[in-house]
């Protein structure tokens, strides 16, 4: 009988696919002529101008396919931030007269989190909502705290950090009731969930090239027609005066093909991704003591994993891994500029110095099962280590003879 | 975001370890700010000399180096000249530091203050 052995030779396994992945070569060969041959501002009205403005065209029809929207509800932007900050401070402006009181949740990405904090200093009032300790919106605390002067919501569809999916359709049924517009950011979710924007009824929905293995500087913003916004970037009036410049064409392209790959692959990329996320899960838990998973254990992303553990920082983790070829990142203070912990495990009531010792495995394509394996020996031997240098004692389960 | 130097260190920190009866342990930090320190001192009695110094930290690579230096900086002095070991001088040793982890060797710095007046705290016991 032939038994498979694992393979565990030293490797490289990334793991930080939500923080980018890599261009997938389908979306990379779709984009070069782009660069070399159709290189023209597609706004130029000569003939090469007109090629590239085909191009254009079939990458904004296919955004708009790959979330049943209509072409001519896409408007392409330098990224996902860029979407973000024109749904929120273009629609908010917009409506201002009507009133002057957003809301947001309390785990959304910096990107929407400091576009509202630019409101503020405008004179807009902001309701951070609260979220359970799942990373789900608390729908009491949304309907407590409109007012008839609310006039947006945003809320991600799915988190970047843990996973979570949102309800999003309950939090959009509750808004249209009050006449309010919903944006929401859908940057980890391309390509994970199916988005049908009728369906979820939202007014605008921010999307990234890549994190869906197509290539950084480009994404888009759906915004439902009729919704008025107000642009915050002013020049030669492309995109229908909504975000002027020069349209990064090869960009653009890559976009598209990445999102109409994204969606057509998905049933298959998600049961696999599933498959290895919950392989991780389970042997992480079943190996090493003191681990806390974060963020919904179901309804999450297929290729998200973020665990704390116990008595160990977060960074110093982070680089053990990243020394035997494992990137992944960290909710950890000591990795950003300020000294607070990861805003999302905060808001999802994690205790501050386990939020200290979080770890974000986001997989991708080309994973197999002895890379995760491989994952949790080193994991296993690093834990171990830190463990051993720590003034924290982790209490130890009788029996146990690993962590 | 680290050099060289920091980075051997974190991967290979010579002074991590307790010390079984200790003269005097220092901890500082905590795990909400994602540094703990913990350091240990062995003291010859009559010259009050440090002859040992080890460390237990929770916390990032700067945390780990900044502490592991600390306690070589402090082997073979008196408590009172362990007292003059300042942060920059941790930093000096381990070449520099990112801005946002000038912290640790702050931190280091308290806890060498923290183990001495353990220790004082224990003579003062004892003569009682």
């Amino acid at each position: 009988m032939y038994i498979k052995r694992r393979d565990m030779r030293e490797r490289t396994v990334y793991l930080d696919n939500a923080a980018t992945t890599y261009v997938s070569n389908e979306v990379l060969q779709e984009m070069l002529p782009y660069f070399t041959n159709n290189y023209a501002n597609p706004a130029s009205i000569h003939q090469k101008g007109l090629d590239a403005s085909e191009a254009v065209k079939k990458a904004r029809e296919q955004v708009a396919l790959a979330i049943n929207a209509r072409p001519n509800e896409i408007i392409f932007t330098s990224g996902g931030t860029e979407a973000d900050n024109l749904a929120v401070i273009g629609i908010a402006n917009a409506l201002k007269k009507k009133g002057k009181h957003i809301m947001i949740s309390a785990i959304e990405h910096h990107a929407v989190l400091n576009a509202a904090e630019e409101l503020k200093k405008q004179g807009f009032s902001v309701t951070e909502l609260s979220v359970d300790s799942n990373g789900m919106v608390n729908l009491v605390d949304l309907l407590h705290n409109i007012r008839p002067d609310t006039t947006l919501i945003s809320v991600m569809l799915a988190n970047n950090e843990v996973g979570t999916i949102q309800n999003l359709q309950a939090i959009t049924r509750l808004a249209k009731e009050r006449n309010i517009y919903v944006h929401t950011d859908a940057v980890q979710a391309i390509g994970a969930v199916n988005i049908d924007v009728k369906q979820l009824d939202v007014d605008a929905l921010s999307i990234s090239a890549h994190k869906i293995y197509g290539p950084k500087g480009v994404g888009a913003l759906y915004l439902k027609a009729g919704t008025p916004i107000k642009p915050i970037v002013f020049g030669g009036g492309q995109e229908r005066g909504l975000r002027s410049g020069t349209l990064n064409v090869p960009g653009i392209v890559g976009l598209g093909k990445a999102i109409e790959v994204a969606v057509r692959d998905m049933s298959y990329n998600n049961q696999k991704l599933k498959g290895l996320r919950d392989l991780l899960i389970k042997e992480v838990t079943e190996r090493i003591e003191g681990v806390k998973l974060n963020g919904h254990r179901f309804q999450r992303l297929p290729g998200n994993v973020n665990f704390s553990f116990e008595g160990v920082e977060g960074e110093s983790l982070m680089l053990m891994l990243s020394e035997r070829g494992i990137y992944v990142s960290t909710g950890s203070a000591c990795n950003s500029t300020r000294l607070e912990p990861s805003h999302v495990l905060v808001a999802m009531g994690v205790d501050k110095g386990l939020a200290q010792g979080s770890i974000r495995f986001s997989l991708g394509k080309n994973l197999s099962k002895d890379d995760i394996f491989y994952v949790v020996d080193v994991l296993v031997d690093s834990v171990k280590w830190l463990r051993s240098i720590s003034p924290i004692s982790v209490k130890k389960k009788k029996g146990e003879d690993d962590v | 975001m680290y050099n060289k130097k920091v980075l051997d260190i974190f991967k290979n920190p010579d002074k991590a370890g307790k010390i079984l009866k200790a003269d005097g342990v220092g901890k500082v930090g905590n795990a909400a700010c994602g540094d703990i320190m913990k350091i240990y001192l062995k003291i010859d009695p009559k010259t009050e000399v440090i002859t040992d110094a080890k460390f237990q930290t929770f916390g990032c690579a700067a945390a780990i180096a900044s502490t592991n230096t600390a306690c070589h900086m402090i082997i073979g002095k008196t408590v009172d000249e362990a007292l003059k070991v300042k942060n920059t001088d941790v930093i000096d040793a381990l070449g520099e530091l990112p801005p946002q982890k000038i912290h640790c060797s702050v931190l280091a710095e308290e806890s060498i203050a923290a183990a001495v007046e353990d220790y004082r705290k224990k003579q003062e016991k004892k003569k009682k």
